[in-house]
């Protein structure tokens, strides 16, 4: 059963859920959560399991031969990303730029844009007790997030028994990293506050996984805030608000100390069993 | 020495582009000869990646020596500009192109 938690807005509690949520569940049977918000990945500042293992990940990037190459401009003309110029008798690569389709190096004439090796980011294992945490962060000054994502689902996918609840904690905003994080899941889970700005980037959020073709419910975290407009919307196209967690000082106490809160506060704890029982009710559906 | 300046539109009146990589036009001053000539940068909006490079490789064909401009080009930019010897003055963002040449000739803009 794989679960994304995403959400249009950032900060509006996707990392609180994934952690709280996979901890909590984790109390009970074998668990997964992943941090796919791989440019500021933040799950593990609330789950301190013991450290597995590290594995580098890489990308693929083409590299220059000036000896070979004759300076037809082919390579340029097929990139769809500017990430290869020629400029006079030079060729420049911009490897952040690269999305490693290797147009340039197949239709290279002379060969002269051979692919190699280039480091972006890390996956490192932890376990605590039931729970295996998988986090995955791209280095500094890297741009490709969505290539890191698509490694780091097939890392899971390789490596654990699909069977226990994956949770994926998703990177925010609705482009290609988050396509990357919700398409192979059975559900999302959209997390939003009940503000002008939570409701906007909702839509937008809603509208990607209508367009993904995804079952999704929404959560209105921090409620008591803001206004009635998230309801009004869920209600008027027929989204489902899977539970409501309220405003509270207490919690964002805890959050802010890197304590998780279902251990804390019961009503906390009642309002995400509820929440896991409507989304494995809608899975059975 | 070829001047080249990222504008909005195609006179001396017109307001400067303070944008590199999306620059509307260029406006290439030939000092020498005093001819103003214009390129058309507008393509750059169909290109969703890479803008700051293509752009300085449309630059590069236009053979300038000196480029004035608002923010200042990005990363990747700037390492074409550097590899095509353009020497960048920024800080003319906010102004007409006139004025722009004026305030480099006055030593008034900060060099990139």
């Amino acid at each position: 059963m794989k679960i994304a938690i995403a959400s249009g807005k950032g900060g509006t509690g996707k990392t609180t859920i994934s952690t709280n949520l996979a901890s909590c569940l984790s109390e009970s049977e074998p668990v997964i959560l992943v941090d796919l918000d791989v440019e500021e990945p933040n799950s593990g500042l609330f789950i301190r399991g013991k450290l597995l293992d590290e594995y580098l990940q890489y990308k693929m990037i083409p590299e220059w031969e000036k000896k070979t190459c004759t300076l037809c401009g082919e390579c340029q003309e097929v990139c769809n990303y500017n990430a290869i110029i020629q400029l006079g008798q030079t060729i420049m690569v911009f490897p952040e730029l690269c999305h490693s389709c290797f147009a340039c190096s197949e239709l290279c004439p002379a060969d002269a844009l051979p692919m190699v090796q280039k480091e972006i980011g890390w996956i490192r294992t932890y376990q605590l007790n039931q729970l295996n945490f998988i986090e995955s962060r791209l280095h500094i000054g890297e741009e490709q997030s969505t290539q890191l994502i698509a490694q780091t689902n097939s890392f899971v996918r390789d490596n654990y028994n699909q069977d226990m609840p994956v949770i994926f904690d998703a990177p925010p905003g609705t482009s290609c990293p988050v396509i990357e994080a919700t398409k192979h899941v059975d559900f999302v889970i959209l997390v939003t506050e009940p503000t002008p700005f939570g409701v906007h980037d909702l839509k937008l959020a809603v509208d990607t996984m209508r367009e993904l073709n995804k079952p999704f419910g929404v959560v209105v975290n921090r409620f008591g805030i803001g206004n009635n407009e998230v309801f009004e919307y869920c209600e008027n196209e027929k989204i489902q608000i899977l539970a409501k967690f309220p405003n509270s000082r207490e919690v964002a106490e805890l959050y802010s100390r890197g304590e998780l809160i279902y251990d804390k506060i019961p009503e906390f704890k009642n309002e995400l069993m509820n929440l896991w029982n409507k989304v494995k009710k809608e899975l059975h559906n | 020495m070829k001047i080249a300046f990222t504008t909005k539109g195609k006179d001396w009146d017109s307001m400067m582009d303070p944008r590199f990589g999306r620059t509307e036009f260029f406006l290439i001053y030939n000092e020498e000869n005093e001819e103003l000539s214009i390129y058309d940068n507008r393509a750059i909006e169909n290109e969703a990646h890479g803008a700051g490079p293509k752009t300085a490789q449309e630059l590069f064909a236009l053979n300038p020596d000196i480029l004035i401009t608002g923010n200042g080009p990005g990363g990747n930019a700037a390492t074409v500009l550097e590899k095509a010897g353009v020497i960048i003055y920024i800080g003319a963002g906010q102004m007409t192109v006139k004025e722009a040449l004026e305030a480099y000739r006055n030593n008034k803009l900060e060099k990139f």
